[in-house]
């Protein structure tokens, strides 16, 4: 191969068309032949059916696209990285945190700071843990580097509060004693959104 | 010209009129709010949107809120405006509309019950003021609403207010001569000015309607109404895209909203007229006549939302090339054709 060749960057297969727009007319009877088709063409009959099918569509069809935002919402992929969730263990409820402190220790903006103790079963427990939100860049390195899978990110991603502290204790966080039925366990990383399959679309095979 | 006077009618009294006149006022102000709201949800439809829902069951009260902002909000009358002229521009355009529709025929004619004090057996007549030159009155005054839009954007000492007040002029010019001359082939027709006559002529159902006979009009008069009363493939006075607000740039507040009930009640007045001198206009004798023109109203009101959703606007020179060189040689050929026909 000639070093022409490779040095050829129009890729493809250089089989350009050219739309067949017409020549647009000079003289006054072209002219006016051209008003005369484009009137009774009928092309701004189609913007209207559009409209109105899809006004159709949309109120008995259920093709409305409106979300209600904040009485409904869309579910977010597993991959998103909100604010964390503190998990229990499903069958006593006590804290999945064994205070290993691996969480600190690989947070990357120094948010994470927590205190251990024993407790009277000689079992490691957090006494103090704050997550400062002011901080964090929710790289999802801790959720990543949890051996317990108690740390991980969950779904609240409106952040707004009245003062960053608001999302940081430890209690916050921790999934309610009431609620452990309702706990989500994390799918990880790699899990795919839960409607993934609505959002799949078609790959044209020839590309 | 013959007299439209029909003996076996109640005698119309100024008590009546005024009654009248403060009717259409609320009720059409009313409706005009009202269309705004109708206007946003049926665009919202068309784009698979909610529009508003929030304010009352389906946002049925946003036309409260709406109001309540418009009351309250700022009257900002710009430092080196035209004080007196652009004070006065809103009323104008607000003022001419509610006086077109006084010779329109709009809701039944009702005399008062007796047991009310005062006013009982009061003859409340269907049109206002019954001219017999209507179509005229009607089209005058709309045409003089367009002195609203023009003196505003000139009184306003602002760059866009002027291109909008320029806009204005350029589609005045446009569409005015479109609109008498496709009305009058109907009016050589009918042999009449009064909307009544009109009404009367295709009485005998939906075979005897206008539309039939006189279909290029009735297109014609459709185009030309959308540029009459701002409506979109003709909206170069307003549109944001190109001219910010147009005249209406510097207006906030109530004066602002003169403009769009002003807007809206033209709307319905061209969609009256539509329907009473191409559609067959109302039944008085039947107890649903009414009914009938209120559907009509309602479908030409529907049209210009549902064009709105659908079209692109033109370009002013567009505009006036389509008015000048499209639309008057065909009103006129479409004259020439009927007189011959009422010749022979």
């Amino acid at each position: 191969m000639s070093l022409e060749q490779f040095k050829n960057r129009n890729v493809g297969t250089q089989n350009y068309k050219t739309l067949d727009l017409g020549q647009s007319p000079t003289s006054g009877m072209g002219k006016f032949t051209q008003v005369i088709k484009r009137s009774v063409k009928g092309e701004l009959f189609v913007g209207l059916w559009v409209t109105i099918r899809e006004m159709f569509n949309a109120l008995f069809r259920g093709n409305m696209h409106t979300v209600k935002y904040p009485f409904e919402k869309l579910p977010i992929s597993p991959r998103y990285r909100a604010i964390h969730d503190m998990l229990r263990l499903l069958e006593s409820g006590s804290y999945r945190c064994i205070g290993c402190g691996l969480c600190e220790k690989i947070c990357i903006s120094n948010c994470i700071s927590m205190d251990t103790r024993y407790d009277e079963n000689q079992r490691k427990e957090v006494s103090e843990y704050t997550i400062n939100f002011g901080r964090c860049i929710f790289c999802g390195y801790c959720a990543e580097v949890c051996p317990e899978l108690a740390i991980v990110h969950g779904p609240r991603y409106e952040n707004a509060s009245e003062q960053r502290a608001s999302f940081s204790l430890f209690e916050d966080m921790l999934t309610p004693i009431d609620k452990l039925n309702l706990q989500q366990e994390y799918d990880g990383f790699g899990a795919v959104s839960p409607n993934a399959d609505e959002n799949i679309k078609q790959t044209p095979l020839a590309y | 010209m013959e007299t439209t006077l029909v003996e076996n009618l109640p005698q119309v009294t100024a008590v009546g009129v005024i009654i009248k006149a403060v009717i259409i006022l609320a009720v059409i102000s009313a409706i005009a709010g009202f269309g705004t709201f109708v206007e946003r949800k049926v665009l919202a439809f068309m784009q698979r949107r909610l529009g508003p829902m929030h304010v009352g069951p389906y946002g049925l009260l946003q036309i409260a809120a709406d109001g309540i902002k418009l009351f309250t909000k700022e009257d900002i009358i710009p430092q080196n405006a035209n004080k007196l002229i652009f004070m006065i521009a809103p009323v104008i355009t607000a003022a001419t509309a509610f006086i077109a529709l006084s010779s329109v025929p709009v809701f039944p004619d009702f005399i008062i019950p007796e047991f009310i004090p005062l006013l009982g057996g009061t003859f409340v007549p269907s049109i206002a003021s019954d001219l017999n030159i209507g179509i005229l009155f009607v089209l005058g005054m709309m045409a003089a609403g367009l002195y609203g839009p023009l003196l505003a954007g000139m009184s306003q000492a602002n760059k866009w207010g002027i291109i909008g007040a320029a806009r204005t002029a350029v589609q005045f010019l446009s569409y005015e001569v479109v609109t008498g001359l496709s009305i009058l082939a109907p009016i050589m027709l009918v042999g009449s000015l009064s909307f009544v006559d009109f009404n009367n002529y295709q009485a005998a159902g939906i075979g005897s309607w206008m539309v039939w006979q006189q279909p290029v009009a009735f297109v014609l008069f459709l185009i030309a109404g959308f540029a009459e009363t701002n409506r979109t493939p003709f909206d170069l006075l307003e549109h944001e895209a190109e001219v910010v607000s147009g005249y209406a740039t510097e207006y906030s507040g109530m004066r602002w909203g003169m403009f769009f009930i002003g807007e809206y009640a033209n709307m319905i007045t061209i969609s009256v007229i539509a329907a009473i001198v191409f559609l067959g206009g109302y039944d008085p004798e039947a107890t649903l006549g009414w009914l009938t023109i209120i559907l009509k109203i309602g479908f030409f009101f529907f049209l210009m939302l549902w064009v709105r959703a659908a079209w692109p606007h033109v370009r002013p020179d567009q505009l006036m090339w389509l008015c000048w060189k499209v639309l008057m040689p065909l009103a006129v050929v479409n004259i020439l054709i009927t007189a011959i026909v009422v010749m022979v």
